[in-house]
């Protein structure tokens, strides 16, 4: 037997559902100035027009409000709305997708939305650990970080087979979800001096790459690249040593 | 050589449904739940995964290679979460996993997520490692249970009144609790008391009964492991 308390709360969920639709309840994002899971929530917003504050965390000097708003991870982005807190960048993204009106971020066939899920915990679970790793450490296991990013790759490669984004026609999850690919990717490539992706060798994702990053939406919530050259530039040390740290004993 | 994950033309023509698993995978016995929660009927297959995987698994699931994968009219699906939610999709007439309203979707998402990211790997640093690191599994494992007993909250169920999501997602873990106390030497009941109540309430029910092993079996299954590991 449910509590009354919990039958309330349950009430009154659904009731603040119904009446955000007539007086929406503020948007703010809680994120970091160059996360490209901060990125997703952001985009997710822009793709369907909705209006948010930004809110930039410094992440070595955490605020109250993103401890308190995500005190499980305590990580960015959360995205507060109104009173309620989701945390986990792909969540948000499934969260404003089936919140607000807009172009579709998921596909509606159930099947293709089970495939969309699938590349984008591939590309979070599989792929960028060892596209970090690549990045950032040296000699043999560098080498082997290197092919296994570059066999993922293949297998992202193969998926824009015939299609502009990865979503098809539009954006969508597995689009923002390889965010970090399209634009972050280059900035690492030049601090770094390793090269990963050549249009030789991956030419659907450099011409992805392109296309994803000039999307107008996409751009407005897009990390200054100069300024990004230059936090990544000063903290290449940093890079390499916790790249390092986390190789296997 | 395109690797195509859906595979539809390998294996067109299979109609129904059809679970490639493992008899002891806290992953399959998720999909069992869901697919005896839901009243559908399915095909289990078991995969001796000692003996090495089979040229069905390795068709259906050519990228990780992994059970569970769940076969829809030959068409498959991998990973055992979005085999949930594809589950609620593809079946919108039987009781629905998730919640309807987005919010509480995503809390169902985030602790579904939590329970992935944190229980099995800290089960196995419980049993596998010694010393300090085992400490701070222990630590680890108290934590992870002590936040989700945070997060069950006086509620019957992580859905609410109902059995959902996260529900299936974890009850599979509750045999595996006798290990984890015995290897981490703590008590559930006395460091996630609504969780102890919960993985009973859990167990009386036909769908999760008649999918999980006893807790014994699971502790012998860990001596097993424990030994293919080299672990004393």
């Amino acid at each position: 037997r449910p509590h009354n308390l919990t039958i309330n709360l349950y009430l009154t969920s659904s009731t603040a559902t119904r009446a955000k639709m007539s007086a929406p309840a503020a948007v703010r994002v809680i994120g970091a100035f160059d996360s490209p899971f901060s990125h997703r929530a952001e985009v997710a917003l822009r793709l369907k027009g909705v209006p948010y504050e930004l809110i930039l965390e410094e992440l070595h000097n955490k605020s109250e409000l993103l401890l308190t708003s995500n005190p499980v991870h305590k990580k960015v982005p959360v995205l507060l709305h109104g009173d309620r807190a989701v945390c986990e960048s792909l969540i948000i993204v499934e969260y404003v997708d089936e919140t607000f009106d807009g172009p579709r971020l998921l596909p509606s066939d159930p099947y293709d939305r089970a495939m969309a899920r699938f590349w984008a915990r591939f590309i979070d679970d599989k792929c960028s650990k060892p596209f970090w790793l690549a990045m950032w450490t040296d000699g043999e296991a560098q080498k082997g970080f290197m092919k296994e990013i570059k066999e993922n790759f293949a297998l992202l490669e193969a998926q824009l087979e015939g299609k502009r984004f990865f979503g098809g026609d539009t954006i969508g999850l597995v689009d923002i979800a390889a965010c970090g690919f399209a634009h972050w990717l280059t900035v690492c490539e030049e601090v770094s001096g390793v090269t990963l992706v050549t249009a030789k060798e991956f030419p659907r994702l450099c011409r992805w790459a392109k296309e994803y990053a000039s999307d107008e939406k996409v751009r407005a919530c897009l990390p200054d690249r100069a300024q990004m050259l230059a936090h990544f530039t000063a903290n290449k040390e940093m890079f390499m040593a916790m790249a390092k740290s986390m190789l296997p004993k | 050589k395109s690797i195509d994950p859906t595979n539809s033309t390998a294996m067109a023509g299979e109609k129904g449904l059809v679970l490639l698993d493992f008899w002891v995978s806290p992953f399959g016995q998720r999909c069992r739940i869901a697919l005896a929660e839901k009243g559908l009927p399915y095909e289990y297959v078991e995969e001796n995964l000692m003996a090495g995987k089979s040229d069905r698994l390795l068709r259906s699931n050519p990228i990780h290679k992994k059970i569970p994968v769940l076969l829809h009219d030959g068409r498959p699906v991998n990973e055992s979460l979005i085999i949930l939610n594809y589950l609620d999709d593809a079946f919108p007439d039987t009781p629905s996993l998730l919640p309807s309203d987005p919010y509480q979707r995503a809390q169902a998402r985030f602790w579904a997520d939590y329970v992935d990211k944190k229980v099995y790997d800290c089960g196995t640093r419980l049993w596998k490692l010694k010393g300090e690191p085992h400490a701070q599994a222990r630590a680890d494992m108290v934590e992870i249970l002590k936040n989700l007993d945070g997060a069950l909250g006086d509620k019957a169920f992580f859905g609410g009144h109902a059995f959902g999501f996260v529900d299936a997602a974890f009850a599979p873990f509750t045999s595996w609790f006798h290990s984890y106390e015995k290897y981490g030497e703590f008590s559930v009941a006395e460091v996630a008391p609504k969780i102890a109540a919960w993985a009973k309430r859990c167990g009386e029910r036909e769908s999760v009964a008649k999918s999980l092993y006893s807790p014994d079996k699971i502790y012998e299954f860990i001596g097993v492991l424990k030994k293919m590991h080299g672990v004393e």
